[in-house]
């Protein structure tokens, strides 16, 4: 459990841009955010959302499994014990070739989760969460355990996730180059607040 | 000879089974829900570990006596008796057996990262599929751990089971009360035979417990 007493998060945003950075120091409450968006943490107050349709406020909370929400955490989250496909199927809602082909995710698939590199890992757990069709995909720090050798591979594959599915995605990142290649708007939070946002696709 | 082995190892064996439902769901309870009375049920959960077996014999044969409550429930119901038969046998070693199958899969339960049956869920699983599909699975190790501890603290139940069981030669003379008789009608080799067979099925399940979990691990941290 986190600290959570002394720290208010306070936001209020809308967000209709196609690809949203969302970018602060560390403790700024970019996770966090997340978090709330997915359903795995309740506000204290406030209302969330997605599309229109209300998930969180007063009186509704709708729980993370039916928020239609793809969340690819920092750490992967895989699941240790099964293979790279049971990982990539295990919410599937469409047989989509089209995201194992885009990933590249054809000749992990039989492989056990734990023979996998980090940029590796990153594209089964976005393939994981592209397959649940999400409404939204979170991505937190999609860069952060990746090898810098690496960096500009996965970079690549974001890009054409980007590209080739027309899902609305929140980055939460502090790399710049990461932002411009991928982003159409950048937010900036910090302890707790947004204290800025910056169009970057009319640039 | 054999009979009583045959006997040990069968209620045994039942009792670790029959444990093994009630067993996970309150030690899923006790790892990821906080409630109010949760210390209380810790507690009763621990008790069978820190009283006297004979005490809690006692408890048991008052409970399942043909006047107690649940006795004469059965008796009344099912025309089943339980006292002084094989299933009051079972019944002991599950009472002195649960908690060590509880404690031994709770904390197999809290190592379970609760991320990954956060994430489980953000991909649409309700509770029962992160449960059997993440949770248990993640768990195996420490449960198989627990059911082996389980299974080598019923084996060697004596207390409860002779005030509730008595020792009835070929009905509930177990390998505890065996080598407790042998002893005192003097015929000691019969008795370190036993003891022999003891020592053996208590380090089998010992050690392979130590070793499932040993391997469990050397997998977590790769």
């Amino acid at each position: 459990m986190l600290p959570l007493a002394e720290f208010a998060l306070e936001v209020t945003l809308e967000l209709s841009a196609r690809t949203t950075a969302l970018s602060g120091p560390s403790g700024a409450g970019k996770t966090t955010l997340l978090e709330l968006i997915a359903g795995l943490r309740r506000p204290q107050r406030g209302r969330i959302e997605l599309h229109g349709r209300v998930v969180c406020d007063e009186r509704v909370f709708v729980p993370p499994r039916e928020r239609r929400v793809g969340y690819v955490p920092q750490d992967d989250a895989l699941f240790p014990h099964l293979s790279v496909r049971q990982n990539v199927f295990y919410g599937a809602r469409e047989q989509n070739d089209d995201v194992i082909d885009v990933l590249e995710i054809g000749p992990l698939l039989d492989r056990s989760v734990k023979r996998l590199s980090g940029g590796e890992r990153k594209r089964v757990a976005l393939a994981r969460a592209l397959l649940t069709k999400p409404e939204v995909l979170l991505l937190d720090e999609p860069l952060a355990g990746v090898d810098v050798a690496l960096r500009d591979r996965v970079l690549e594959y974001l890009v054409r996730v980007r590209d080739e599915f027309p899902v609305p995605a929140i980055y939460v990142t502090h790399q710049m180059d990461e932002v411009q290649a991928i982003c159409d708007e950048i937010v900036f939070l910090e302890r707790g607040r947004v204290t800025g946002r910056r169009n970057l696709s009319d640039e | 000879m054999s009979e009583v082995l045959l006997l040990t190892l069968r209620t045994a064996s039942l009792a670790t089974l029959l444990i093994v439902p009630p067993g996970l769901a309150v030690a899923w309870l006790l790892a990821r829900r906080n409630w109010r009375g949760k210390s209380l049920l810790e507690t009763l959960v621990a008790l069978p570990l820190v009283m006297p077996p004979v005490a809690t014999g006692l408890i048991l044969l008052k409970l399942l006596g043909r006047r107690g409550p649940i006795g004469g429930w059965l008796h009344r119901t099912f025309d089943v008796d339980v006292v002084f038969t094989w299933r009051a046998v079972v019944i002991a070693m599950m009472v002195m057996s649960f908690p060590l199958l509880v404690r031994t899969a709770r904390v197999a339960f809290e190592e379970v990262n609760p991320r990954l049956e956060q994430i489980a869920r953000t991909l649409g699983a309700n509770e029962t599929r992160v449960f059997f599909t993440i949770t248990l699975p993640l768990a195996a190790r420490g449960i198989i751990a627990g059911m082996l501890l389980a299974f080598a603290r019923a084996i060697g139940e004596f207390g409860a089971t002779i005030l509730v069981a008595g020792n009835i030669p070929g009905r509930t003379t177990t390998l505890a009360l065996a080598i407790y008789d042998r002893v005192q009608l003097g015929r000691d080799d019969e008795a370190f035979q036993l003891l022999g067979i003891a020592v053996v099925i208590a380090f089998l399940a010992v050690f392979t417990a130590e070793a499932v979990l040993g391997r469990k691990s050397e997998r977590s941290r790769s």
